[in-house]
């Protein structure tokens, strides 16, 4: 091989790759920007540069602020809870527990299922008096709760629905990881009398960090991804207590028809990936499994 | 004046030459909405075969847009992306949307013969409140709904109340749902007296309480609301009251979608709820029901709601000419009745309801005519230029009283304030 | 946990508990659906041993929109998709992995962008982009944002390192040319990778709602998901028994291929060392 073919070679195999990247990523990331700074075109007025107007619009706007303030709970919520039921899931599928089998499908099923029909599903389980939740809460006795209808408990639910959906897909990861691993680890720390907690703390955990953060990377991107159950459950109510961030800017570009400010919104979600991504390529660098 | 006139009988010339002219089809596509359950779309493609029958020359291309919600979007996106349909069925709460889009045309400039105009004029005046603004006809009815209270004649009985008697009024309403609301020994209600829905559009009912209040949520040219009257504010507070105060509904926002299944599970005795679901309700309640108008305070009335046929500005006049033959023939009286007897919707003209087979099942069934009698009283659907910003506003502000996040009062002050903020660009 | 941990007697008694309740919990939704798909409408609500047993509700779901051809449609979007990604993520992946080019990691970096700016949340732009190119309403719209993989790419680039560069040289030595190799060496050797790759992203694609939503207009390009979509906001309210029918109805390739194939499954994760 001559010494620019490698060149020629690495970039025409990148090319079809770099192009779609380029049209359907970096691009929109740019337009956006420079869409959020002109006015929304209505009947008889054209798109006008209107600066950073849409940004004072959005400071001001309660919704906006909730949307995020939501976001950021909904990501709490869900992101430490699924990936250690995840670990909790592979670890017990992993080892000889009775129906194995049966368990693996169970945990992995909701990934699946199509959540704009699950969604429904979980609508029943969650409407007051005759659904299931309601069912199993008044045998114990308990009062009824409006689930979805509550300002306090609205958002919860979909958190627990997200978890649900997500975990057994994490759960794959860390099953293959475990698999992985060499069982004379194991073996070695229990004649030296390690108790098992103890080997999981000290041993298979920290193996299972690279998992762990692929995982992680997974999980926060979903937090800001997923909106298809809010569509069918609560359409962000009541009062906008369950708008997340990318449910908000479909209300404000497919509904309002206002794409300007709905860019500007994009803006806000795609700075904070930015600031996540750069957080993790950071962490990730520390890291010399994917080099 | 004169040269709109010649235009006119120009462009009726050319229709008649582009529908005569041996064979040359004309396509008409036509964006549905699928709102009502059942196999709906089997009727909607039976007309489309019917009228191609009657109508060599014309192609019907029904397109199944998804709701209503997602069928004005995919509407508008198809005017923008210069693709529009011919004709579509939409809310007619989106008249002011589509306009201010400049993506229809009003039925005067396109119905034009004498004939025509009689036809416009056939539907009943509620349902064209929605229908015509600044003097023109935008939109034809066809797909008409307005809020009834449904009631359990079997709770009612074991209630010690009339079964065959709804409550004619607020007061009454109040009266029998403390009656019919039940709890267990430990104080867990286990059966609600009335439920009003306020997921989604919790505007739409609670026109409910406000056109039965005698006040209007907005006015005739969709330029300004009146969500802080305190006639409004006032019946919010009533709303409210029903399940903060007085514990007759079920506490925080109800969903919409579970209604119906909650009123044949007899956890809820009177609900309020589309007559759009009277078939649902007459197939799957497992006991004896009423159907009434809603009750009244300062007057009787509700809103009306569904769906109107709307012509696109984008599509040819040999297009508009066929889809408005279309139109007039799916809303003959014959359909209209046949149409409301299969859906549960108000047939949309009174002389639908004169035709003998229609005459029959109202005879057999005589709660399907509440709805058309309620509809003297009936006013227009919030409906407004900026129409889904305007409405979410009230929509977060009722949900916010309903939740306790604020009072009715304050919560319609913040709505009022920012459906002015939206609306100002329209004002003149 | 692992073998030389099993005999822990009364916690492992606790622990096996544990796991089926979670798991019952997990596959609740689904059952529910089995029981209510089959029973009649007002038994989707109470769980009577005695009720009948019917399938008009999956005629009725049938009916109500025209799955046929969503079915079709959701199968091209599909495959065109994993093709797509396939191909492309594959000359990417080796790129990265065996040639030391020009601004490799820059363009890597790059790549790694769409890993968390996902397609999902650029539908404003991308919108106007379908709209630019002409092609809104139609199946490449839907799946054209999502050919060009991040994690495709970064998946293969993994696998395609851990693949000895003897076996390469060797290769080239008897004269194959670079994607003679990729297609000879690389390719099969990274079969568990592409099959778990495989998985995710039909799974995926098969479910995803928002975007079809917005893209497209007509029956001739959405996917089943966007005919689900009208059980769940109807004026009528929920019909359960409907919506669980064609949950079932629209899921259920998925699941069999899941149940048929999840040893070969977990196993392909596991050796394309995705971890």
């Amino acid at each position: 091989m001559n010494k620019y073919s490698v060149h020629i070679h690495g970039w025409l195999l990148l090319l079809p790759a770099a192009a779609l990247l380029a049209l359907f990523t970096h691009f929109p990331a740019v337009a956006t920007l420079y869409h959020s700074f002109f006015s929304n075109p209505r009947k008889g007025r054209e798109a006008a540069w209107v600066g950073l107007e849409n940004y004072r619009v959005m400071i001001d706007d309660p919704v906006f602020w909730q949307s995020f303030a939501n976001n950021l709970w909904f990501a709490l919520g869900t992101i430490p809870l699924s990936i250690a039921l995840a670990l909790l899931m592979a670890v017990w599928v992993n080892g000889r527990i009775a129906g194995k089998a049966f368990l693996r499908i169970a945990f992995f099923t909701p990934t699946v299922l199509p959540m704009i029909a699950v969604a429904n599903i979980w609508l029943f389980f969650y409407t007051p008096q005759y659904g299931l939740l309601e069912q199993l809460t008044s045998l114990a006795g308990l009062p009824s709760h409006n689930w979805l209808g509550s300002r306090d408990t609205a958002l919860a639910c979909l958190v627990v629905v997200t978890i649900w959906k997500e975990a057994g897909f994490f759960m794959i990861f860390y099953l293959a990881a475990l698999q992985g691993m060499s069982p004379n680890l194991a073996e070695a720390a229990a004649i030296e009398g390690a108790g098992r907690w103890y080997f999981f703390r000290r041993v298979t955990f920290p193996l299972l960090m690279p998992t762990t953060l692929f995982v992680l990377v997974n999980a926060v991107i979903n937090s800001f991804r997923l909106v298809d159950h809010i569509v069918v459950m609560t359409r962000g109510g009541p009062d906008n207590v369950t708008s997340l961030l990318l449910y908000y800017i479909y209300d404000v570009g497919f509904k309002f028809w206002d794409l300007a400010y709905a860019s500007a919104l994009t803006m806000v979600l795609l700075a904070l990936l930015g600031l996540l991504a750069i957080g993790q390529f950071v962490f990730l660098d520390k890291r010399t499994h994917y080099q | 004046m004169l040269g709109k006139r010649v235009t006119q009988c120009f462009v009726a010339v050319l229709a008649a030459l582009a529908l005569g002219s041996a064979q040359a089809q004309t396509e008409i596509s036509f964006y549905y909405p699928v709102a009502v359950g059942g196999p709906i779309t089997k009727i909607i493609d039976g007309y489309a075969a019917d009228f191609e029958k009657d109508n060599p020359g014309i192609k019907v291309k029904p397109i199944y847009s998804g709701t209503y919600q997602e069928s004005i979007v995919k509407a508008l996106t198809a005017h923008k992306s210069g693709t529009p349909p011919v004709t579509s069925v939409l809310l007619s709460t989106d008249m002011y949307t589509l306009i201010d889009e400049d993506a229809i045309v009003a039925f005067d400039d396109v119905a034009t013969s004498a004939e025509d105009k009689a036809w416009i004029k056939s539907f009943y005046p509620a349902f064209m409140a929605n229908s015509q603004t600044g003097g023109k006809t935008w939109g034809i009815p066809f797909q008409r709904s307005t809020i009834v209270l449904y009631w359990n004649k079997e709770l009612f009985k074991e209630a010690g109340l009339d079964p065959n008697r709804a409550p004619a009024n607020w007061k009454e309403m109040l009266e029998y749902a403390q009656k019919l609301t039940k709890r267990d020994a430990s104080g867990n209600t286990v059966q609600w007296g009335v439920q009003v829905p306020s997921s989604g559009f919790p505007y739409w009912l609670f026109q409910g309480f406000t056109t039965t209040n005698g006040v209007e949520l907005m006015n005739a040219t969709g330029t300004e609301t009146h969500y802080d009257h305190p006639a409004v504010i006032e019946a919010l507070q009533f709303w409210v009251d029903l399940s903060r105060k007085d514990k007759v509904m079920a506490p925080g926002v109800i969903e919409w979608g579970t209604t119906p299944k909650d009123f044949f599970e007899k956890k809820a005795a009177m609900i309020w709820t589309t007559t759009g679901n009277l078939t649902n309700v007459k197939n799957n309640a497992k006991f004896d029901f009423g159907v009434a108008m809603l009750p009244a305070n300062k007057r009787r009335g509700s809103p009306t709601g569904g769906g109107n046929f709307s012509i696109y500005k984008k599509s040819t006049p040999a297009q508009q000419q066929a889809a408005l033959k279309f139109i007039k023939w799916v809303t003959s009286p014959e359909r209209a009745a046949q149409w409301g007897m299969d859906t549960g919707y108000v047939a949309v003209r009174p002389d639908a309801w004169e035709t003998p087979k229609m005459k029959d099942y109202v005879k057999g069934f005589p709660v399907a005519a509440v709805a058309r009698d309620q509809l003297q009283y009936s006013v227009a659907e919030l409906s407004t230029h900026e129409n889904q910003r305007v409405t979410k506003v009230l929509n977060d502000g009722l949900q916010a009283a309903l939740t306790g996040a604020k009072t009715p009062e304050q919560a319609m002050k913040d709505a009022q304030r920012e459906a002015e903020r939206i609306l100002r660009p329209y004002k003149k | 946990m692992n073998a030389a941990y099993r005999h822990d007697g009364y916690a492992h008694a606790l622990e096996t508990l544990g796991a089926w309740v979670l798991a019952l919990l997990w596959i609740a939704p689904l059952i529910y659906a089995f029981w209510t798909a089959f029973h009649p409408p007002e038994f989707s609500t109470r769980f009577a041993l005695s009720a009948p047993l019917t399938l008009v509700n999956f005629v009725n779901a049938w009916n109500a929109a025209p799955f046929a051809r969503y079915f079709v449609n959701t199968i091209a979007l599909v495959t065109m998709v994993l093709v797509g990604q396939l191909v492309i993520c594959t000359l990417a992946a080796y790129a990265f992995a065996r040639f030391a080019f020009f601004g490799r990691d820059l363009m890597f970096m790059l790549v790694l962008v769409q890993l968390m700016i996902m397609p999902d949340v650029m539908i404003v732009e991308n919108y106007r982009t379908m709209n630019a190119l002409g092609i809104l309403d139609s199946i490449p719209a839907i799946g054209l944002p999502y050919i060009a993989s991040a994690f495709g790419i970064f998946l293969l680039r993994q696998t395609f390192k851990t693949i000895p560069k003897e076996l390469d040289e060797a290769a080239r030595v008897e004269g194959a040319s670079a994607l003679q190799v990729l297609w000879k060496v690389y390719v099969p050797l990274a079969r568990p990778t592409y099959l778990a790759y495989a998985l995710v992203s039909v799974s995926y694609h098969w479910n995803n709602f928002l975007w079809p939503i917005i893209v497209t207009n007509s029956v001739s390009s959405r996917p089943l998901t966007v005919g689900l979509q009208i059980f769940s906001s109807t004026d009528q309210g929920i019909d359960w028994s409907i919506i669980t029918a064609a949950t079932l109805m629209t899921s259920a390739p998925l699941l069999l291929g899941f149940l048929l194939f999840q040893r070969q499954f977990v196993q392909s994760f596991m050796r394309a060392g995705i971890r």
